[in-house]
């Protein structure tokens, strides 16, 4: 199955990610080449079978709401691209 | 030295034969002369690694030192290191230097081992060939115009020259089975669970599993009795007791029912690594092993379901990376969307910027039951398979790959070629089930991997079953040409 160009600056806004004009007839190609490949998966009959989510059907654990971890808001802060006043900066969203 | 097991080193070092401090120089220099090469190591810590071989010699000299103690290792890239630039082969973690251990490289800390350094691999583990690392591709120390296999090929490559005697992986869709497999070292993924994911950079977190890569069976065996714990901090691992798998490497495996898949001899396997996997059976059955034909009947399902199951959970995964608080930023962004959408496709390499899309396209309204829902449906199918075969037989197996390495660049623009490269190793992920190779052979002096299948925390038995093997064949221990 092949992907339109529409399809595919849905799935750059949705992901977030840029893509150039000149790229775009490459990642059609690309993307529609695995969709062939995954659309094989149509054909097989699933009715009434459970999709899987976890090989050993594990469950989530829970656990008490209790505070486990240290504070650590200067080593994550002083790994990021800007900050200020403990705050990580981003260009201006409301004027 | 660097011609040693893990399990000759650790001898030498609690009976004093030499201290970590020599031996640790010693392939730090190895590392320092040929990994140019390789490219197999994106970062080395030199001086770390010394301070911790210092460490360990002290806690030798004091007795009662843990294994591992004093062994150098190399972690791969994915596993974050406390202060040490962790990057998952990817311009987008360039600059990232996490601020905490993942539990393995915790585990290893605390059992003395001496970490000399970070492993090259695929880009955020996506591909088979290393060829989407940001820093390059790594080569085949058995042949420089190939391809080590991906993810883990730094790992592989730097195991395979004797840049180390072992490291540790990560295996989502065949990322250890297979480059162990085309650099003829031995490497095991464990049940999905069994290792802890803390700290290991997500890629498809229904189906990443870390694990051990080293030349044997035994070593192996030695670096998962470090790897595997119980770890709160992952949800999905799961709690049960880790067993000594050095413990059992030496049972005998008379009467083993050995489960041979003819989906795993179809029409793209190439006769020669046919033959060497043939070959090997053939060894188990001069062992008083038994050979059982089995059918896996959706095989041909697993790398459709893969590629959708893997995609979209990446898609989800590596939306963290948005150039907010570590990580690539891209330069003056207009505004927050510009920092988004720039900072991403400039981060972010093909490979990794086509599977989130995909995986995007997959979860999208519309198509979440066709693309998502039906894939983990299929992977119930597949899971049923092997539940159904291990009814008849104690492990299962065959290739790892359909053939030796493949050069660089062979498998053209055509995602969906190198995708089938993982035709025999997807579907052990997609069950949660431990998966291993073993070197079996050679092709146009190309090594050849044997797969080993076990039932869910069978690691033991097949660390056992693949032991018992390397006594009786030396394809192991055979070196590639150039690495004395």
């Amino acid at each position: 199955m092949s992907i339109e160009r529409q399809e595919i600056e849905k799935l750059a806004t949705l992901s977030r990610i840029a893509i150039g004009e000149d790229t775009i007839t490459e990642v059609s190609q690309r993307l529609s080449s695995v969709l062939e490949l995954v659309d094989q998966l149509q054909a097989v009959n699933t009715d009434g079978v459970e999709a899987m989510s976890h090989p050993m059907k594990a469950t989530q654990r829970l656990r008490e709401d209790e505070v486990s971890e240290i504070n650590q808001r200067e080593a994550f802060q002083a790994i990021a691209p800007d900050t200020e006043e403990g705050l990580f900066l981003v260009p201006k969203v409301i004027e | 030295m660097h011609n040693l097991t893990i399990a000759e080193l650790v001898k030498g070092l609690q009976g004093k034969e030499f201290s970590s401090v020599e031996l640790t120089q010693h392939f730090l220099a190895r590392i320092a002369k040929l990994d140019a090469n390789y490219n197999a190591v994106i970062t080395v810590t030199a001086d770390q690694a010394l301070k911790a071989a210092a460490a360990a010699d002290k806690r030798l000299a004091a007795g009662n030192a843990p294994a591992l103690c004093g062994v150098p290792i190399l972690h791969k890239d994915i596993f974050c290191t406390n202060g040490v630039r962790t990057s998952c082969g990817s311009k987008m973690l360039d600059n990232f230097i996490p601020p905490y251990n993942a539990t393995v490289v915790e585990n290893f800390e605390q059992a003395g081992a001496v970490v000399m350094g970070k492993t090259n691999m695929d880009e955020f583990a996506m591909g088979s060939s290393n060829e989407t690392s940001f820093y390059g591709p790594v080569k085949n120390p058995w042949a420089s115009d190939s391809v080590p296999g991906g993810s883990s090929g730094g790992s592989a490559a730097a195991v395979a020259a004797r840049l180390a005697p072992g490291a540790t992986a990560t295996d989502t869709g065949g990322s250890i089975r297979q480059p162990a497999a085309l650099c003829g070292i031995t490497g095991l993924k464990p049940t999905y669970g069994r290792v802890s994911r803390w700290g290991m950079i997500a890629f498809a977190s229904s189906l990443d599993q870390g694990g051990p890569m080293a030349r044997t069976a035994e070593d192996c065996a030695i670096l998962l009795n470090c790897m595997a714990s119980y770890d709160d901090k992952d949800s999905t691992c799961i709690d049960r007791e880790v067993p000594d798998y050095g413990a059992t490497l030496g049972d005998s495996i008379k009467g083993l029912k050995i489960g041979v898949p003819r989906e795993y001899f179809s029409a793209g396997l190439d006769p020669d690594t046919e033959k060497a996997v043939r070959a090997a059976l053939a060894e188990y059955q001069a062992q008083g092993a038994e050979l059982i034909e089995i059918s896996l009947p959706n095989t041909g399902l697993s790398v459709p379901a893969y590629y959708v199951i893997a995609p979209a959970e990446a898609s989800t995964n590596l939306t963290r990376f948005d150039g907010v608080r570590y990580g690539y930023r891209c330069e003056d962004p207009k505004d927050l969307n510009d920092l988004y959408t720039r900072t991403r496709a400039e981060g972010f390499g093909d490979e990794v910027k086509h599977r989130i899309l995909i995986g995007t396209y997959c979860l999208s309204a519309g198509y979440y039951d066709a693309y998502y829902g039906k894939a983990q449906q299929v992977r119930q199918l597949i899971q049923q398979d092997f539940e159904k075969a291990f009814e008849q037989v104690d492990v299962i197996m065959g290739p790892t790959t359909p053939s030796p390495a493949f050069k660089f660049g062979s498998k053209g623009d055509d995602p969906v070629a190198m995708y089938l490269e993982d035709i025999y190793t997807v579907a052990t992920n997609l069950a949660g089930l431990p998966g291993m190779s073993v070197p079996c052979g050679l092709v146009d002096n190309k090594p050849v991997g044997l797969q080993i299948i076990g039932n869910y925390f069978d690691e033991a038995r097949m660390l056992n079953i693949a032991h018992q093997y390397q006594q009786a064949t030396q394809w192991h221990s055979l070196t590639p040409e150039g690495v004395a």
